[in-house]
């Protein structure tokens, strides 16, 4: 599996405050891949590290086989659209396609004029009047017109109202199904990402909780409940992502590939939002989980 | 690139142009009188009126502000305005590097900047020429284009200034990352740089000429008193010539620099000759018309007056070094920005 975003003890130091430290991670090529984890976890920072907007303090960060932004080429191959999508407010709409010609050798003016017709975008509209969702189709477009090999985006709906947000996903699945390429998005909300990611990466605290392809984390997840136990009474192949006990019940959710057997167990299936909280939540509260073990 | 750069300063750019070349149709049109008026040699300044006055004193403040202008509306947003607005983040992700975007925007800002300040600067140095190029006692009240006001108003300098102070508008928006504040600051910068230049530097940028000379009526330039029955303070030199004088001071016969005697104000006809005479002194009656016997008394005693100056013909040398001086300043504080925008910004 070739790894279109690779990083290795990554890190991002602000004055004393880490934004991103020992990030290590890998991102399969030809995958929608979301990104998801609270506020605050360090995902713009690994975006902005992944295109070149920002230089890392630490460790190394690969993008499409090289270290990004070094070159024109580099620049090339990896589109991006930064959180609020900005775009020139003086520029008309199709100066703003015009810039992306100028600016970028593999453009495709087809691709990009039969975008802005589709979407019913005015030409001779200047950008500072666009809606907030047209703003950001505006910046897709140029992101996806420049044919990039990988397309970054930075939490890119996360400031538009849900009519927006799905039309803005639907043409971004579009877009990758015509154009062969990666992509990976950030958001911290979860069904955003459920409709369009095909492959998921948590997190938390600049470390990575959990990655993998969603069916198959959907598929190695279960939610047990049952009559009180120890988590330490549970089969070896079961890894426990979380545990929750009332005086009477437990429930757990566990990780494994073999099916579940035990018949004390009332099994269910997690949705992806459940997974991501319960990973979230388990960075959240180490603490918590000490404390329980102590009153029992 | 280039299409970007310019559609971004396009407005500016007309701006500032149309501005320039409505002055320069005025001092072209007015140029030409002012050359009818040196025609008949001799009292160019005597014939002006009040109107060339004024656009003498314009052609001035006009020189004087361009650069800080330049500096403030067009330096400072550079890249400012795309800090505050987010577009570095569109624009830095195109199939172009940050730092030949830098390269691109800062040479034609800078280009057009210096075309702007030259072609201004040529019209008000052509319009300025007879009277710069005129010898007289006063010089009609204006200041000769070596000395402080006319010498940043001339010549080659405006063109460095104006580089200068766009570096110094780019690299301060760059690092307070503020259009407005970075406007403010380089203003105030400028103004200092400006200030600061003439009063301390410019005259060491060639070793100023020392002459010692004794005062008679014909090296007299004027007598002053600091009120009346003050002290005197003469100064001396051969007439107007349009150098540039830094210092003009009277010394004693040990060399240090000293008041005049104060036997020279009962000497002197003029003011100090109706003071009243002090009382427990005799008074010496002044005879009229003794001032050549007051000079050789205070040569006898070894009065001298010592001028610094730099000669009129140092105007082009004085030019060349102050530019270097300024474009090197402008390489060092856009050399800060490049740095800071390569390692410091996102």
């Amino acid at each position: 599996m070739t790894a279109v975003l690779r990083t290795n003890g990554l890190g991002k130091r602000y004055r004393r405050r880490w934004a991103l430290s020992d990030c290590t991670l890998s991102i399969p090529e030809g995958r929608v891949t979301g990104l998801v984890g609270p506020n605050g976890a360090g995902k713009t920072t690994l975006l902005n590290l992944a295109v070149g907007m920002l230089k890392p303090t630490a460790g190394t960060v690969e993008v499409c086989g090289g270290p990004p932004a070094v070159a024109a080429a580099a620049l090339a191959r990896v589109g991006f659209v930064a959180q609020e999508t900005p775009t020139y407010a003086g520029l008309t709409v199709a100066e703003h396609l015009r810039l992306g010609a100028r600016l970028n050798p593999g453009w495709d003016d087809v691709v990009a004029t039969s975008r802005i017709a589709r979407l019913g975008l005015d030409p001779k509209q200047k950008a500072g009047r666009l809606s907030g969702g047209q703003r950001a189709q505006l910046a897709l477009t140029l992101g996806l017109a420049k044919r990039p090999e990988l397309l970054i985006l930075d939490e890119p709906v996360s400031s538009l109202d849900p009519l927006a947000r799905r039309e803005f996903l639907q043409v971004l699945m579009e877009a990758v199904g015509e154009q062969e390429l990666s992509v990976v998005l950030s958001s911290h909300v979860v069904s955003d990402l459920e409709r369009v990611c095909d492959h998921l990466v948590v997190l938390v605290d600049s470390g990575v909780r959990v990655e993998g392809d969603v069916e198959t984390l959907l598929d190695t997840h279960h939610r047990l409940t049952g009559l009180r136990r120890d988590s330490r009474s549970l089969p070896a192949d079961q890894t426990v992502v979380s545990d929750r006990h009332t005086d009477r019940q437990s429930t757990f959710v566990v990780r494994t590939e073999s099916p579940i057997l035990d018949p004390a167990w009332s099994v269910s299936r997690l949705g992806l939002e459940d997974l991501v909280l319960t990973y979230m939540e388990q960075a959240a509260a180490p603490e918590a989980a000490q404390a329980l073990e102590v009153v029992r | 690139m280039t299409w970007l750069a310019w559609r971004q300063l396009r407005f500016q750019a007309l701006a500032a142009y149309v501005a320039v070349v409505a002055a320069a149709v005025v001092l072209a049109v007015t140029g030409k009188r002012i050359v009818a008026l040196a025609e008949p040699a001799g009292a160019i300044f005597d014939r002006l009126t009040a109107s060339d006055r004024t656009l003498f004193w314009s052609g001035l403040i006009v020189m004087a502000v361009l650069p800080a202008l330049l500096g403030a509306f067009w330096g400072a947003p550079l890249v400012a305005r795309e800090l505050e607005h987010g577009t570095h983040r569109l624009v830095w992700v195109q199939s172009v590097t940050r730092m030949r975007w830098f390269g691109v925007k800062v040479g034609l800002t800078v280009l057009g900047a210096a075309l702007a300040v030259s072609a201004l600067t040529w019209a008000v140095t052509r319009w300025a020429n007879p009277l710069d190029g005129a010898t007289s006692a006063t010089h009609g009240g204006f200041p000769s284009r070596l000395t402080p006001v006319s010498f940043a108003m001339r010549g080659i300098v405006p063109v460095s200034y104006a580089v200068f102070a766009l570096a110094l508008g780019i690299t301060l928006g760059i690092v307070l990352r503020r259009s407005v504040p970075a406007m403010a600051l380089t203003l105030l910068l400028y103004v200092a740089v400006q200030v600061a230049v003439p009063l301390w530097v410019r005259p060491h940028l060639a070793a100023p000429v020392d002459q010692s000379v004794t005062i008679s009526r014909a090296t007299l330039d004027g007598i002053s008193s600091s009120g009346p029955g003050g002290p005197l303070t003469v100064s001396a030199h051969r007439a107007d010539r349009g150098d540039w004088i830094l210092s003009n001071r009277t010394v004693d016969a040990s060399g240090r620099v000293a008041a005049l005697p104060s036997w020279l104000s009962t000497c002197l006809p003029g003011p100090g000759a109706e003071a009243p005479p002090v009382s427990g002194q005799t008074r010496v009656p002044a005879p009229v018309n003794s001032l050549d016997s007051c000079f050789a008394r205070l040569a006898s005693e070894g009065y001298r007056q010592e001028i610094v100056y730099q000669p009129a013909d140092r105007f082009w040398t004085l030019q060349w070094r102050e530019s270097g001086l300024y474009l090197g300043l402008a390489a060092v504080v856009g050399g800060v920005g490049l740095w800071w925008l390569r390692e410091r910004v996102s």
